[in-house]
């Protein structure tokens, strides 16, 4: 099993004849990502990577039962796109856009809060979710495919290049992936680590997971609580910006909501104390999986 | 980004939101001017610095005349200010806001910002304002009072009563901070705000509220739909190499280390950084040249990581996954064929066509070392400045 997405997991791409979204469809389909279709309106009707395109979301959902999309629409657009996906009855969007404005993603937050609203955003800001197969997988995002291989590691990850070094060095050991999932370092954003925590601990073909986070905001923090008392599988946690300078800063607001729990200091803290064994650098990844996994 | 007090005020007052009568002025004549025209008996001198802690750093002066106002004036234009805020250099002082002294019964704290765990906007007050806004925060959190904000909705004008009453305001004071809220959260959303911090946040003699200081920053990923704000940038409070990033869309921070280091990626930037130190050196700067970046951008980059004096060693890592390594190689090759590359260069590629981005950099004939592992190559550039 794997957690989110499977080999026949039916994909659209919305903003599929961009350059992006071109480029990356035609490298998931050649992964063995299960496309259906894509979106862009004004250019429903044509073809696209021997795919058909839509004008709409809801459209391209009712046309060939897309339950997955995968977001390559501008920044300013890339809220609305969401909210499309969620409107036309997706079941997982991934938001692979960057520099969507935060004011846009608090609205976009309010709807997935909305215990009516049964779609699961990843992202934005993120790399995507793959479930390596053998011979034929299910890559939605920009992850590039060749270093990736079937396994037993669970992979959630903030960054999106950090990710690829765990999954790099997790294939060279021998171990592989059972699925990836960037769930994006913007402040507001959808999926957080407990929720893919929660399911790659329920997930079988999951033994071990490894855990990437970064300095600011508290998710690290809850993630740790949530490992404490819930997650009985190993974890390997790195945190990026131990070293980063505080920087200039203007007033004190971010500070009292943070109220100092979002140094990497106090992350790495937590999840000792949660039973995760941290690694000092992402070069280490790898071999202290293998190691927990004996 | 960050905005300057006195443009602050002045997008304050469009929205409606109280401030003192002000002016802006570059040099002594220009602020003797402001203050004669005040008129007040006694009017503030503030230096225009992109930091807070001003007062304690004697950015702040109080004075009684409009000769004293000019003397105030020429003694912080031209120089740096250093608080507590500040890297030790400090923020060069170009302009003063000259505002009219304001009859101050309490001084209290007003923010509104972003609060990631909820994903909404929060207004936060207290009464305890001044500097120590922190440490009340941390060891007296029932002090501060929060109301966060539907989006849908907006700031309701009952959440603006229960801060006002919490914060024990009594007769117009309560009208007057309802309005004043209600104005400043509508300024927060309709500018894209990222902070806006009132502190002080006055009430007058007279029951007005007011603000006294103003610090707004801005979400630089909507500066797109406001260019006039984004036309309020001082380039001068930031650092020379960034402001040069900044004009192509690189993510650049610049710090005090010998190694310059270009990275995709802003978690795998700042996890090299790490690697760079443990290896027993410190990085000159944080790079994310992004998820997007072509040949220009790369080649952009590396210009100012090798046009920096203080760089002795340049380490490069680039995992492809969206950005694919042949045109980063293209750009290395490129940049160092403009730039005179007298510094050792670590390159370490991986992912989306690692093999055709080693294939070039092997030969482009530039004496570039590679790497295969991030902390491989940063033992290889450590050890080849030192």
């Amino acid at each position: 099993m794997s957690i989110f997405i499977t080999e026949d997991t039916k994909v659209i791409t919305q903003g599929i004849t961009g350059k992006n979204g071109t480029f990356h469809t035609e490298q998931g389909l050649k992964y063995g990502t299960n496309y259906v279709g894509g979106v862009t309106p004004g250019k429903g009707g044509t073809t696209h990577l021997g795919l058909p395109v839509f004008n709409t979301v809801k459209e391209a959902v009712e046309m060939t039962g897309a339950e997955a999309s995968v977001i390559y629409v501008p920044p300013p657009f890339a809220a609305d796109a969401i909210l499309e996906a969620e409107a036309a009855g997706i079941r997982i969007c991934i938001c692979i856009t960057e520099g969507i404005p935060v004011l846009d993603m608090v609205k976009v937050k309010r709807k997935l809060l909305d215990p009516k609203c049964t779609m699961r955003l990843v992202g934005p800001n993120c790399p995507g979710v793959i479930t390596p197969g053998e011979g034929k997988g299910c890559k939605i995002g920009i992850m590039p495919a060749h270093i990736h291989k079937k396994g037993n590691v669970g992979i959630v990850s903030k960054s999106g290049t950090l990710t690829y070094e765990a999954v790099k060095q997790t294939t060279d050991v021998g171990l592989g992936q059972s699925t990836c999932v960037g769930i994006g370092g913007d402040p507001v954003h959808g999926t957080n680590f407990i929720s893919v925590l929660s399911a790659f601990e329920a997930d079988p073909q999951t033994q071990a997971i490894v855990m990437i986070g970064e300095i600011g905001g508290q998710a690290e923090i809850e993630a740790a609580d949530y490992i404490k008392s819930a997650v009985t599988k190993p974890v390997v946690g790195f945190i990026a910006g131990a070293t980063a300078p505080k920087g200039k800063r203007m007033g004190h607001a971010g500070a009292i909501i943070s109220g100092g729990d979002d140094t990497a200091e106090a992350k790495i803290k937590a999840l000792k104390a949660a039973g995760v064994t941290m690694v000092q650098s992402p070069s280490e990844i790898g071999a202290a999986v293998k190691k927990l996994l004996g | 980004m960050n905005i300057h007090e006195y443009q602050a005020k002045e997008l304050f007052r469009k929205f409606g939101v109280a401030v003192p009568e002000g002016f802006v002025a570059a040099n002594g004549a220009e602020a003797e001017a402001a203050a004669t025209k005040l008129g007040t008996p006694v009017v503030v001198v503030k230096a225009q610095v992109h930091a807070g802690g001003r007062g304690k750093a004697g950015g702040v002066k109080v004075v009684k005349s409009p000769a004293a106002a000019r003397e105030a004036a020429d003694a912080l234009i031209g120089k740096n200010l250093v608080t507590f805020q500040t890297d030790a250099k400090g923020q060069p002082v170009n302009k003063v806001y000259v505002e009219s002294g304001v009859d101050i019964a309490r001084e209290l704290y007003l923010a509104i910002t972003l609060d990631r765990g909820q994903g909404r906007l929060v207004l936060m007050a207290s009464t305890e304002g001044g500097m120590e806004i922190e440490e009340v925060a941390h060891s007296h959190p029932e002090k501060i009072f929060r109301e966060t904000i539907d989006p849908a909705l907006g700031l309701m004008p009952y959440q603006a009563q229960n801060i006002a009453f919490a914060l024990g305001l009594k007769g117009d004071e309560i009208k007057n901070a309802i309005k004043f809220m209600m104005n400043l959260a509508k300024a927060y959303t309709d500018l894209d705000c990222a902070m806006i911090e009132i502190n002080p946040l006055v009430i007058t003699g007279q029951g007005g509220v007011m603000a006294l200081d103003g610090k707004v920053s801005f979400d630089d990923n909507a500066l797109f739909r406001h260019k006039d704000i984004a036309e309020l940038n001082d380039t001068t409070q930031s650092d020379s190499r960034e402001v040069e990033a900044a004009k192509y869309d690189l993510n650049y921070v610049g710090l005090e280390g010998e190694i310059g280091c270009m990275v995709n990626g802003a978690g795998l930037a700042m996890a090299t950084m790490d690697v760079i130190k443990f290896a027993g050196s410190e990085p000159a700067n944080f790079l994310d040249v992004g998820g997007g970046a072509d040949e220009e951008k790369v080649t952009a980059a590396l210009k100012i990581i090798l046009g920096d004096p203080q760089v002795k060693g340049v380490l490069i890592n680039i995992f492809g996954g969206i950005m694919k390594c042949d045109i980063i190689a293209n750009g290395i090759v490129a940049a160092c064929k403009t730039v005179n590359l007298s510094v050792p260069m670590v390159v370490r590629l991986e992912g989306t066509n690692v093999e055709l981005g080693n294939d070039i950099l092997a030969k482009s004939g530039l004496p570039i070392i590679t790497a295969n592992s991030l902390a491989d190559g940063a033992a290889k550039i450590v050890a080849a400045i030192k």
